[in-house]
């Protein structure tokens, strides 16, 4: 699996692991690989569309049609790819619960093995980007600061600086990046979900999607540092002037209450 | 005391030597006279209220901001060098930046307390802001701007606007990316300036945008132009505070002629200087548990960098709603542009504001009334004005939400779009209902006080009568109460008489006496007060009591 | 406005009223019943509650006096670069925190110590003090008008016009001084705003990688941010170059480009827009790739990609720029001029 991960670095992985993927299928992919490796491999993919196919015509083909050719109620998905599948099943947008400007995060309702199963299938249906290994989406040994720099060329004009999340046109948004994991960051610039744009790795290699998650992963979400304080949701000076009105101005005017009160009469006894 | 006031101190017989406090004030009484500055001024009267501790709050957090700022120079880089970090906060290990941004980030890790500090100073800044605001409008709604007053009320607008711009400058100077995103805006809102927008623009930042002068020039103007201006009118205006002596409102042994609280020494020398270490203190546990401008979280400036949520700091907020709501109109005739889009919102944001600093001339005019006032007014006593008070304030916090549209959209599930349409109804709507409203609401109020005069409190004791009704028994004010709920003074609409004199000839009116006598009747015409109870009326209902 | 305007009808009637308010004391229910007697505190009756009053007020400085030592200690034992988890506030610097509780107590202390004992132990009696007109007396006035008179007869300035001409003119002039020194504080504007660093033969170089972009790099529905070649992060005018420079580079499908000349300008559907905002110059670049509108985060002008990026919503004025752009003999990306309008925020000589 080694090799295959490392393989999965170049550029053109998406290509490969696509004719790997055809291969799968057809007779082809034997001559490449260790005979007895690549049975186990191919009758498994082969399980995992079957079964991939069968979730798929319960829960998506009515929007997506059977074919994954798409219908007026959900888009095409030929050359999406599993990693698209992955991460919109697997953040729970899909399936969609009701239309409006933008499908939203929601509790997940397929097992990861289930999700594995759609997005096999989904990948038979036509070339697309891959889901990452473990070790493409890791931050350790990242550049932070990189991550920092290209997260603010790329990402914070929608996201915001850390990350907190921001409003787009007619009530769609680019949500908080906070509890997202890193495979999920990763497929999202990957693929381009809903209104965001895609990042291929023509454009952003992968060593820079990996600086981006070590940044987002050290200065967002609960674990981050605030040195100063209550961070006050991150998101400027918003929030701080309303915490500067309410409380700050709000309690001085308490303590003048105080200040000025007269001083409590003595009972005539 | 008044031996030793009366003896020269350098002739003084060797009959008694004075304790050493009073041989230093004889020293300096010698020589600027303190004696005579203390006989007027050390028993000052002050009349205790909550709301004429604002201006306080603002006066101490100004001093407050003085004494941070100090501190934050000697650390602070005014450069736009460009360095490369080596610091200790690792999301910025290597990365390009100012000397500004890189110093800041010094002081926020590196000096010890230097953070606190920081925090200190921009807290400060904003309750400075929005005291000032809030003293400001105690000032309007109560008329204590009234002769004598106006200047100092020119001297406290003068200090708002002043302030938020020493605020704007202060905020710019980390040259980080969201201030920075603000500077640009500063920028394409000159540029938009007919004529001379492209000059000021290379004037101001030393050739293009950003240049490596802007933060150099943006430190002498935060640290000491606009400080030194506002040093000044605090000055100012605290003498004239001095001079004129506080208002009061109206109440038993109050008149327009005294001025009845407790002197300041002791009591208010306590109070207003404990009250400086109450705002410090409060500030600085602020500063301990809540973090502003983290600009090592926004990044070093980049004018191809930007962030969602790019805002300016609460007081240009106003600003900012105003050019965030604006329809993009754009003329171009005749080889030129004129940038309408942005420059109404430049101009509506000088003349709402001017408004507000012409107000007490423009009342003034149409009572035409050349007293001194020193009783300050109930807010439902001068309905029309207090309407006009909430209308306005009410186009500032529309526009402070235009300016946080966005904000408000992601947290409020709303649509971007859908916030700034309702921002652009509500500019031209909202100030007319809160007119409406608040009006409606102050004339309530002065019948309810009319009501309470004539007929007393209602006691929530319930009588039968012989016949079976029941009534609530009304007590009868104190002396106190009566005096005080019909102290106010009710001002007539001016009347421009007849167009035709005894002799039926036509009389010129001039049409500035029209329109004065129109505003007249809006300011005090009957529909804009209750008339208050009189003495007939009060004696006529009191003694109808008697027969019932 | 002259005072001889206002009729006398229009002054509140109370201003007669007061006067005789004395004699009319019985008769008016609403006369000023005048200060309300003092009534004392506890402490002014109870010398225990006093000095109840008192140990509070003691105990108060003393307590900031702890603060104060408190302060000093954390200054010496907390690591600048500590942090800790506090609740509610999150993983804060042990340092900042300790140094703003303990200087804010030790301040707060101070204060409502001061307060207490102005408000418990000192005299609560209030008292009144005269008000005196501001305006001077007619006396003084006729004085000083008649000093005034004096002085200005004495200084000849009204009957020596010559002097009194060539003074104003003089203090008029000597103020240009300081406006002529400020002109060097920029230079003048001439063409600066019209001309960015693109040029004929310019690659776009991708702001990621610092690669020059390839046409098959760009996919339909990804946003990559691109620079001038030959323009480096370390260049003395980098900030300023890229404020004019940054370009948005997306993929649309040809057909679905509405406007002809976006079409012509692009290559095979990539197309380049300036990525600074032509109301005021943010850097705009919240690109909805589903249906090629783009946000700009400053003030929300919205933008339509596909077609001519005109403005759909928001206050800028007109539309952004495109590059020409085309392919070289090596396959890259590159420019085929500079913008053909000036990039950024409309100007008066834009036109």
């Amino acid at each position: 699996m080694k090799k295959l991960s490392a393989r999965r670095r170049h550029p053109l992985a998406a290509v490969v692991v696509l004719l790997l993927a055809l291969a799968a299928t057809g007779g082809l992919y034997a001559a490449f690989a260790p005979a007895s490796k690549a049975q186990a491999d191919d009758t498994a993919q082969s399980l995992a569309i079957d079964e991939g196919k069968k979730l798929y015509s319960v829960g998506c083909a009515s929007c997506h049609g059977t074919g994954g050719q798409g219908t007026t109620d959900g888009p095409q998905l030929v050359g999406v790819g599993s990693a698209a599948v992955d991460f919109q099943v697997g953040t729970g947008r899909m399936p969609a619960q009701q239309p409006g400007a933008q499908v939203p995060k929601k509790k997940v309702i397929y097992s990861q093995a289930e999700i594995d199963q759609l997005a096999a299938y989904v990948a038979s249906l036509g070339a697309g980007p891959v889901v990452p290994t473990k070790s493409q989406v890791s931050p350790e040994g990242a550049d932070i600061a990189k991550g920092g720099d290209l997260f603010r060329t790329n990402c914070a004009q929608c996201h915001n600086f850390t990350g907190k999340g921001g409003a787009l046109t007619n009530g769609k948004y680019a949500p908080d990046l906070d509890g997202v994991s890193e495979k999920h960051i990763y497929e999202a610039m990957l693929t381009g979900p809903q209104s965001m744009p895609s990042f291929p790795d023509s454009t952003m290699p992968e060593k820079q999607k990996r600086d981006i998650i070590a940044y987002v992963k050290t200065v967002n979400g609960s674990e981050a540092e605030s040195p100063g304080g209550l961070s006050l949701g991150g998101l400027g000076p918003v929030s701080e002037g309303l915490f500067g009105w309410i409380f700050g101005l709000g309690g001085l005017i308490a303590v003048a209450i105080w200040v000025a009160a007269h001083t409590a009469k003595a009972k005539k006894s | 005391m008044s031996t030793a006031t009366n003896t020269p101190g350098a002739a003084a017989p060797g009959n008694r030597k004075a304790p050493a406090g009073e041989r230093v004030a004889d020293w300096a009484d010698g020589r600027l006279g303190i004696y005579s500055l203390a006989k007027s001024n050390m028993r000052k009267i002050f009349p205790d209220h909550w709301s004429f501790m604002l201006g306080e709050i603002c006066l101490y957090s100004f001093i407050i901001i003085i004494l941070t700022g100090v501190y934050l120079t000697l650390f602070f880089h005014p450069s736009m060098n460009e360095v490369v970090y080596h610091g200790p906060y690792e999301p910025m290990q290597g990365i390009r930046m100012s000397e500004a941004y890189a110093s800041t980030l010094d002081i926020s890790f590196d000096v010890r307390g230097g953070l606190l500090v920081r925090q200190i100073h921009h807290w400060a800044a904003v309750i400075f802001l929005a005291g000032m605001f809030v003293h400001m409008f105690r000032v309007f709604f109560t008329g204590a701007y009234r002769k004598p007053r106006e200047i100092n009320w020119l001297f406290g607008f003068l200090l708002f606007v002043l302030g938020m711009f020493t605020g704007f400058t202060g905020y710019s100077l980390p040259d980080d990316l969201l201030s920075g995103t603000g500077v640009r805006f500063t920028q394409g809102a000159i540029l938009s300036m007919p004529v001379v927008g492209t000059y000021i623009s290379m004037f101001l930042f030393g050739g293009e945008f950003p240049g490596g002068d802007i933060i150099a020039r943006f430190y002498s103007i935060h640290i000491l132009l606009l400080p030194g201006i506002m040093l000044g009118l605090v000055v100012g205006h605290l003498i004239l505070v001095f001079y004129h002596k506080h208002t009061q409102f109206a109440g038993p042994g109050k008149t327009n002629n005294n001025v009845v609280g407790m002197p300041l020494l002791p009591v208010y020398m306590a109070k207003a200087g404990g009250f400086f270490f109450l705002v410090f203190g409060f500030i600085a546990i602020i500063a301990a548990i809540a973090s502003i401008n983290p600009i090592w979280a926004l990044g070093p400036y980049r004018p191809d960098q930007v962030s969602t949520g790019a805002q300016p700091d609460w007081y240009m907020g106003f600003a900012e709603g105003f050019v965030r709501v604006m329809p993009g109109w754009e003329i171009n005739l005749w080889g030129h542009t004129l940038v309408l889009g942005v420059l109404i919102p430049l101009v509506l944001f000088g003349v709402i504001l001017g408004l507000l600093a012409l107000w007490p001339f423009i009342e003034s005019w149409i009572t035409g009334d050349k007293r001194e006032h020193h009783i300050l007014d109930k807010p439902r006593n001068a309905p029309t004005r207090t309407a006009l008070g909430v209308a306005w304030v009410t186009i500032y916090f529309v526009m402070l939400i235009g300016g946080g549209n966005d904000i408000w959209a992601t947290h409020f599930s709303l649509s971007l779009n859908s916030i700034s349409w309702f921002v652009r109804v509500a500019f031209f709507v909202g100030p007319v209902v809160a007119f409406v409203v608040t009006r409606r609401i102050c004339l309530g109020l002065q019948r309810r006080d009319k009501e309470k005069v004539l007929h007393g409190r209602e006691s929530g004791l319930i009588k039968r009568l012989p016949h079976g009704e029941f009534v609530e028994v009304h007590e009868p004010l104190s002396p106190e109460m009566l005096h005080t709920l019909t102290a106010h003074e009710q001002y007539k609409p001016l009347e421009i008489g007849p167009t035709v004199d005894e002799n039926g000839v036509e009389r010129k009116v001039s049409r500035i006496t029209k329109v004065r006598a129109r505003l007249s009747k809006g300011l005090y015409g009957e529909s804009s007060q209750i008339p208050k109870p009189t003495a007939e009326e009060y004696k006529e209902i009191t003694s109808g009591h008697g027969h019932h | 406005m002259s005072s001889q305007e206002i009729p006398e009808e229009n002054l509140p009637e109370e201003q007669g009223a007061a006067h005789d308010a004395v004699d009319k004391a019985h008769a008016d229910p609403f006369a000023d019943p005048g200060l309300p007697a003092h009534k004392p505190r506890i402490q002014d009756l109870d010398e225990r509650a006093a000095k109840r009053s008192e140990r509070t007020v003691a105990t108060m400085f003393l307590l900031s006096m702890l603060a104060t030592v408190g302060f000093i200690a954390s200054y010496v034992i907390f690591p600048v670069d500590k942090i800790v988890f506090i609740f509610p506030f999150g993983h804060v610097s042990a340092l900042n925190f300790s140094l703003g509780l303990t200087l804010g107590l030790a301040l707060f202390l101070i204060g409502a110590g001061a307060v207490h004992w102005a408000r418990t132990l000192m005299s609560d009696v209030e008292v009144a003090d005269e008000r005196h007109p501001i305006e001077a007396t007619p006396e003084v006035k006729a004085k000083v008008l008649a000093d005034f008179a004096d002085g200005a007869r004495e200084s000849a300035l009204g009957r020596r016009k010559l002097i009194r001409n060539t003074m104003f003119g003089a203090l008029a002039l000597v103020p240009l001084s300081g406006v002529v020194l400020l002109r060097d504080l920029g230079p003048l504007p001439e063409k600066k705003l019209r001309k960015t660093l693109w040029a004929k033969g310019k690659q776009l170089v991708n702001m990621n990688t610092m690669e020059p972009l390839r046409p098959e790099d760009v996919v339909v529905g990804s946003l990559t941010f691109a620079m001038p070649e030959g323009l480096e992060e370390h260049d003395e005018d980098f900030q300023t170059q890229i404020a004019k420079a940054a370009l948005m580079i997306i993929r649309i499908e040809p057909d679905d480009i509405k406007d002809k000349r976006e079409r012509e300008w692009a290559h095979e559907g990539i197309v380049a827009f300036s990525k600074i905002c032509t109301h005021v110059g943010c850097p705009i670049s919240l690109y909805e790739q589903q249906t090629h509108h783009v946000l700009c985060p400053c003030h929300q002008s919205t933008f339509d990609l596909s077609d001519g990026a005109r403005v759909i919503f928001g206050p800028a004025g007109h539309s952004l720029p495109q590059l020409r752009i085309g392919v070289n003999s090596e396959g890259n990306l590159e420019a085929l001029g500079d913008f053909e309008e000036p990039v950024g925020p409309a100007f008066w000589e834009r036109g």
